[in-house]
């Protein structure tokens, strides 16, 4: 993957200056790959990686496995993008294995989430079975861990 | 004590007169003080690999925690001899040419007092790691400093080392990619020395234990050139690659003659690296590109970002091409690497080590470990910047 990509994946709010530095490159030219890269969609947007446990939200978060039957055009895509319009779907993928798609749903308790998949997710055509895991706790999000951050435990001066 | 001599004067000369490090005395002073950015950090801030911690856990939990054989686990040994031939071009027999140690520390201890009468003198190059000249007076060698220079990037030539060398030198050291300055050699560089090694007929000790740590082009162990690895003892561990300084593990590779010197001692005073530590070890080898290929990307990004840093706020440095230090000079503003040193640590928080710690000649440069997160990278050259502005302006 490209450096420049790493670099954004890790920090997003990384300044553009400071990533010239770090690629040894001109400024202009990262600007100028950062917006092409927006415009060719590879980057689709910045977000914050947030420990939600630490917010008392009222919020859960399934995980939905589903079985699906591919359509005769469009195999798993129409139903897969069919599913993923739904603005409770927060994360989808079609997997390998004993079912089709896995799907991260958030609502704002349980009975909503149950009503989603009872009355959104079941019935849609193609759809042929589900099955609904509460997530409970987070320890680690894309790659970065939820709890404190373990102190520095270096000296302060070492050879 | 009654009427006895003073406890002082009983201790060994040598160790008597051998000053502390310089790098203790800052430390003394920086530990005192909160909330300061240390670039005086000898050591990888990244965390040993997961992998390896974990394996070190079920190690314990298997009760792996006895002594070992005096080399160290064979199956180490030949891990260790394949990665060696990999990664530096140098053909080990693990029976009886590699030897676990307590850290490249404790090697290099082991190969000085295998080698040196009393009264042997030892070619090394300053500025360079701290224990170098105390490590050659502990066994009784006389250490003979060569001094690289900031002009071709702290590199060693041949004219440096001819005119220091006596009669009396048996040894040579070097250690690229170097502590404090970052320099590595070329090939061509290397081939160089070589010949004078070899010409002098010299033992080689060459510490690489930042081996794996260079950023534009890939190391060159001496080892690897024609005629030396019989006169050679090559030093490594997995302190700085593989970020496991306190596992205390490193190991020496040499001719079976001079591994099985530093054996006896090795057996008589230290019987055997931590047991546990050298499971870790086996399971860091396991895969060495992933682990420290990331770590090597990440420092190459802190390295690009402090040296243009550094030529942003007029300070000058020599491209930094290995290890994990910026060696830039600060000479111009009239004052030594000590003065400066503290004064930008009582201004402005930042913590530097004086060239000085590293050897006379290292006066008038400081030592910028850049083994610390980008965050701190960050807000330690927005400190300095203006550090350097107002010594610019005043
Ligand atoms: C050049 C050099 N050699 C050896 C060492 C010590 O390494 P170890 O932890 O393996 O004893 C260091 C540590 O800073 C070093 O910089």
């Amino acid at each position: 993957m490209d450096e420049l990509l790493k670099i954004l994946q890790a920090n997003a709010t990384e300044s553009r200056e400071n990533i010239a530095k770090m690629l040894n490159l001109p400024l202009a030219e990262v600007n100028q790959r950062i917006a092409d890269y927006e415009k060719r969609g590879v980057i689709r947007g910045y977000q914050a990686v947030l420990n939600e446990d630490q917010l008392d939200l009222d919020r859960v978060t399934a995980v939905i496995e589903v079985k699906v039957t591919p359509q005769r055009e469009g195999g798993f895509n129409t139903i897969a993008e069919r599913i993923s319009r739904f603005p409770e779907v927060r994360s989808a993928y079609l997997m390998s294995g004993s079912y089709d798609l896995l799907l991260f749903v958030e609502g704002r308790n349980l009975r909503e989430v149950a009503a989603f998949v009872s009355e959104r997710l079941s019935p849609l055509e193609g759809v042929l079975s589900t099955s609904t895991h509460f997530m409970l706790k987070t320890y680690k999000r894309f790659g970065v861990l939820m709890h404190q951050d373990t102190p520095d435990e270096r000296l302060s001066i070492a050879p | 004590m009654n009427g006895s001599r003073s406890l002082r004067d009983r201790i060994n000369l040598t160790v008597r007169d051998i000053p502390r490090s310089g790098i203790r005395d800052f430390f003394d002073i920086v530990s005192t003080m909160k909330d300061v950015i240390s670039l005086g950090i000898g050591e990888p801030d990244f965390d040993t690999p997961w992998h390896v911690r974990e394996s070190t856990v079920f190690a314990l939990e298997r009760g792996v925690t006895h002594y070992t054989s005096n080399y160290g686990y064979l199956e180490l040994r030949r891990a260790l001899a394949r990665y060696v031939a990999r990664q530096f071009g140098g053909e080990y027999n693990p029976d009886d040419e590699i030897l676990v140690t307590v850290g490249v520390s404790e090697a290099l201890d082991l190969a000085l007092r295998a080698l040196l009468n009393p009264g042997d003198a030892v070619l090394y190059h300053e500025p360079c790691y701290v224990s170098y000249r105390a490590t050659i007076l502990f066994a009784h060698g006389m250490p003979l400093a060569a001094e690289t220079k900031a002009e071709n990037g702290f590199r060693l030539t041949r004219a440096m080392l001819e005119a220091k060398a006596t009669p009396k030198t048996k040894v040579l050291m070097l250690n690229f990619p170097n502590n404090p300055t970052g320099a590595i050699m070329s090939r061509q560089d290397l081939e160089d020395i070589a010949a004078f090694a070899r010409e002098r007929d010299l033992i080689v000790i060459t510490d690489e234990i930042y081996g794996e740590l260079t950023y534009d082009t890939p190391h060159t162990s001496i080892v690897s050139l024609p005629g030396m690895r019989d006169r050679t003892i090559f030093l490594h561990g997995f302190s700085k690659a593989w970020a496991m300084t306190g596992f205390r593990l490193g190991y020496a590779c040499g001719p079976a003659d001079l591994i099985e010197a530093m054996m006896k001692i090795h057996q008589y005073t230290m019987l055997c690296a931590s047991s546990m530590g050298q499971k870790a070890a086996i399971e860091a080898l396991a895969r060495p590109e992933v682990d420290v290929g990331e770590m090597v990307d990440e420092y190459r990004r802190r390295r690009n970002f402090i040296a243009s840093a550094f030529t942003e706020m007029g300070l000058a440095c020599h491209r930094p091409l290995g290890a994990f230090y910026a060696f830039p000079s600060v000479a111009r503003f009239g004052c030594t690497a000590k003065e400066f040193a503290l004064q930008l640590l009582q201004e402005e928080k930042v913590a530097v080590v004086p060239g000085t710690a590293f050897g006379a000649c290292g006066e008038g440069f400081v030592r910028c470990a850049y083994a610390t997160s980008m965050e701190n990278l960050k807000e330690a050259m927005v400190r300095m910047r203006r550090f350097v502005g107002r010594l610019q302006a005043g």
